[in-house]
Order: structure tokens, then sequence, then C-alpha cells
């Protein structure tokens, strides 16, 4: 693994570098998307930093999701997917054809609405990624699951039953778990497609307090429906928009800014709840 | 007012009168079942033993037992399953897996297996006899009999693999390859595993089908009723041991009913077992939603 020395290894939670130098870790330029016919995105150009949280926000079927799985070129799987335009992650472009999609997609973790725990045991659920990516020493996984599931505030509750199926735990858990398992692979980045949407408001707190942990170890990207919870984790809010049917990035700021004086009226109109 | 009462009353009487037929229609079915059941213990209980189970049939089966046929039978069971499971299992997870849905390939993989479903198991027996008895020279074994019915168990096995493989939700799929994880792990680690009580369902119905089959084993496993000493020898499965009993052996009556009971009772306990596997599916997948 070409990992370089900004990466940050498992270990203790600590609280990382704050952004208040940004870097760009992922250069979105130019980037379209369509299905077939239909297009999703169009012309969204926009630079993510390294170590920060940066949300996506806008309405339903403006492409968010379609953007944020095409930087772990999740899209790949979608038969009649096009592309058009560069992702560059650290500078190289994702889509080179030399590039392993494999060892991307181990750099990037990715939480789905919906928590997704395999139907396995809460240990094998993180054991079966990090032995196909070749940690298959004993003492190795176990180091690692006991140290995510810290991570995310799970092995007080779980670690006397890491042999219970993980469809056992509550919504919640399985959240933390899911986000657990992505850990486990120390990414560089973390995607996060309405992580909390599906979970009760305390399972809501819990996690969304988790994700401001993780800020400045991961550079997260999160795309939420919830504003006051972008306005509240988030160091970036990037609003998009559906015009001409596809979705546009209308305006990327701070988030303060994004909330607090959108330059654009369709951002404030959003932001203020007057449409969308 | 009288005439609303009037239609009510028409009402509750072909009301009545659907339950009732429904009932009786209901009671026939189960009827055929235990007329069948009572019929075969009847005739053949008193033959039924221990003896019975592990003898050699004597005296064209009329005297003796069934126990070199038994063998028989489980040999062909094991041959047809060892050589239909790889195929039905690997060819379910490539049209469930690997090919489009509409595409033309699969298309053609699943047409093909529909006409091979709606084959009269006659039309199986005799091409086993022509392609593997004959052109392949196994003669009439238990071999060519265990292929010939493995040719007939592979769109069962098929299709219910595939549909196991499809009702995994895509949310496993999606999660295992934004971890990195390569299709065929997917598969083999997470797909077929939570697709396991399909595959066990699927199993136990090839099983049952196998285990009723005559025709398809007429021309290739063959009549003999001795114990076999290879596969390449002829045997005896059971439901051919009964079709003889009953067709053309005079006072065979009684060891064909007593066969017939044994068969009986051995495809029950394997249809209860399928019933139970395929309960504990949908529950689990109840839970897993």
């Amino acid at each position: 693994m070409g990992q370089d020395s900004n990466a940050y290894t498992l270990g203790p939670m600590q609280a990382g570098p704050v952004c208040c130098d940004p870097q760009p870790l992922i250069q979105v330029d130019d980037f379209s998307l369509r299905y077939g016919a239909k297009p999703a995105l169009a012309n969204v150009t926009l630079d993510i930093y390294r170590g920060c949280i940066t949300a996506l926000i806008g309405p339903s079927g403006c492409g968010k999701t379609s953007f944020l799985s095409s930087i772990n070129r999740l899209t790949d799987l979608i038969p009649d997917c096009r592309i058009a335009g560069r992702i560059r992650i650290d500078g190289s472009d994702i889509h080179d054809p030399a590039r392993n999609v494999q060892a991307l997609r181990r750099q990037i973790g990715m939480v789905f609405q919906k928590p997704t725990p395999f139907p396995l045991s809460i240990h094998r659920n993180i054991e079966l990624p990090l032995h196909e990516h070749g940690i298959t020493r004993r003492a190795d996984t176990r180091a690692i699951i006991e140290q995510v599931l810290e991570d995310v505030g799970l092995w007080d509750e779980v670690h006397d039953r890491l042999d219970a199926s993980a469809l056992s735990l509550s919504g919640g858990q399985q959240q933390r778990l899911c986000i657990a398992r992505a850990l486990a692979l120390s990414p560089q980045i973390l995607l996060m497609d309405e992580p909390c949407s599906a979970l009760d408001p305390i399972a809501s707190g819990v996690v969304e307090d988790l994700i401001s942990r993780l800020r400045g170890r991961y550079t997260i990207v999160i795309v939420t429906h919830n504003l006051a919870q972008a306005r509240r984790i988030a160091n970036y809010a990037a609003f998009f928009w559906v015009k001409g049917h596809a979705g546009r990035l209308v305006e990327f700021g701070h988030c303060r800014q994004i909330f607090e004086s959108p330059v654009h009226e369709l951002t404030a109109a959003y932001v203020n709840g007057a449409r969308g | 007012m009288s005439e609303t009462v009037s239609v009510k009353l028409i009402h509750a009487h072909r009301d009545r009168f659907a339950q009732l037929t429904i009932c009786f229609v209901a009671f026939l079915v189960c009827a055929a079942f235990v007329w069948i059941v009572s019929d075969l213990v009847r005739g053949g209980w008193a033959h039924l033993s221990w003896d019975f189970l592990v003898d050699s049939p004597r005296d064209a089966g009329r005297a003796g037992g069934i126990g070199p046929i038994l063998v028989s039978t489980a040999l062909i069971l094991l041959i047809a399953l060892m050589a239909a499971l790889p195929l039905g299992w690997m060819t379910a997870a490539l049209l469930a897996e690997y090919v489009s849905a509409s595409g033309g390939f699969g298309y053609a993989v699943r047409y093909s297996l529909q006409v091979l479903a709606g084959v009269p198991s006659i039309v199986f027996g005799l091409f086993g006899n022509a392609f593997f008895s004959i052109y392949l020279g196994m003669g009439f074994s238990i071999l060519s009999g265990g292929l010939t019915l493995a040719c007939m168990l592979l769109p069962i096995l098929v299709s219910t693999a595939e549909s196991g493989l499809r009702a995994v939700p895509d949310a496993y799929r999606l999660s295992a390859a934004a971890l990195g994880m390569s299709r065929a792990t997917t598969l083999f680690r997470l797909l077929l595993p939570a697709a396991a009580p399909a595959l066990a369902a699927g199993l136990l119905l090839g099983i049952g089908r196998a285990m009723a089959e005559t025709a398809a084993l007429l021309f290739t496993s063959g009549y003999v009723d001795r114990m076999p000493g290879s596969l390449l020898d002829s045997g005896r499965s059971l439901a051919i041991h009964i079709f003889d009993l009953s067709m053309n052996v005079s006072g065979g009556d009684a060891p064909a009913h007593a066969s017939a009971l044994v068969l009986i009772v051995a495809l029950l306990l394997i249809n209860m077992v399928a019933m139970w596997f395929t309960i504990g599916w949908q529950r689990r997948r109840i839970v897993s939603e």
C-alpha cells in the first residue's frame, strides 16, 4: 500500500491537526456523470480538504449520492453509468486504467444510509475485509478489531459477545459497527451517505459525536439532509441543486459562510428552509 | 326493509356455500393422501421389519428384503448429487451474479434450463441410455443412472439457488465492494453462506425428486437386485423395485407395499427437513431486513 506520510495509522483516538491550512486531498475537475441517457451530475469542480469534514447538502435527487460513490468508484458497479472529467486523490487520477480499484476502495471507507452489517458475527464482520486485504495474523486482526471497536465506542458494549450475530445489535450499534469495519482498513477518506437518517435521535446523536471525533484523522465527506447536523459537524459545505435535469454544484465554502452568508440566492433559500 | 334482509340472507347462504365447497375440496386432497398411506400401511406393515430393510431379495423379491436396493438407491443418489451440485450451484452463481438479467447469454442458459425442466423423465432415461450407457460405454450401471438423474436435477438446483442468491440484499454486495472485497470473495464468503438455507432447501427438493424417479433409471441403472460391487455394476433403485414387484412379479404385492412405505416415509422425512429449512430461512430474512 503506497500510503503517504500524512495517512493516520490506527492508535488511540486523538484529535488530528485542525484544518486551518487547507490542503486539497480530493480534487474534482469538471466531473459529470450520467446513467444511460439520463444525466445525474454536470460539471462539478471542487477541492475536498485533508482532515476536514465536508458536508454535501441539497434536495433529494440532486446527485449527492452519485457524487459520493464516484469517489470510490462504486458507480462502476452500475451498468450504463458513464463519467466525464477527472477526480484525483493525492494528485493521482482514480480512473487511471492502471489503478487497482480494490486498493482504492481500501483507502476510502464508505458508510451507507441503512446500516449494512453482514449476516455474520460481529467479529467476522471486521475480520472478513481484513483477511481480504492480507491481514491474516490472528494477533493483528484481534488488535485491530479491539482498536476500531474502541474507536467507535462499541467495545464496552459488545466485547463479551463478539461471536453474536451482528444483526442482533440495535440500529445505532450496527451503524457504528459499519464505521468500525471501514476504519479497520485504515482508510484515508471516509464517505458517509446520510449515516444518521435511519437511526433514532439518540443513536443519531451518538453517531454524530463519533463523526466529529474522527475529524482530523480522516478526511470525511458526508451527505446529509439534516442541515442542523451539517452545521454542527462540518468544516466545509457543498450545496448541490438540480439545473437542466442534472445535479450541479451551486456553492462551496466554509460551513459557516454557506449557512450565514451564502453568495447564491438558491443556497440562501435552501439553508433558510424556503426552498428544497 | 324486508328486501335488505333477504339480500343479506342470500349473501349469508352464498358465503356458507363457498366455505363448505372449499372445505370439501381441501378434505378431498387430504383424503387422497390418507388413502394412499393407509393402503400402503395395510398392505405392507406386516411385511416390514429390520430384516426386511437389510436382507437381500429372494424369489424375485417375493421374499427377503430390500438391503441391496437401499444401497443402490443411496449410491445413485450420491452420484447424482456429486455431479449436479457443483454444476447447478455454479450455474446459479453465474446467472445471479455475473451475467446481466436481461442479457442474451443469461437468457439462453435460463431458457435451456426451462426446457430441461419440462422434459419428461422417460426422455431423460432414453438420453441417458444412448449417451452414458452406450456412447460413453458405462453400460447399465449405477454411474450412468446417477449421471442421468443429475441432468434431471439441474433445473431444480439452479432455480432454487439462483432465487436464493437474488434474495440476498444488494446492500451486502455494495458494502463488500466498498470494502475493496473481490467478487469471488463476496460470492463465496458472503453471498453463498447468506443463501445457504435456500441452497439446502433446493438440495432436499432435488433428493426427493431423485428418490422418486423411476423412468429415467429404467434404461440406465437397470434392474439387477444384487448388492452392487462397484459403481459400474447395475443397481436397482427403490422406485424401480416397486415398479417391478407390482408389474412383473405375481405375489409381489406385500413387499411392493412395504417398499413403497419405506420410500414414502423417507420422502416425508426429507420434505419435513426441507420445509424446516425454508421456514428458518424466511424467518432469518425477516430478521435481517
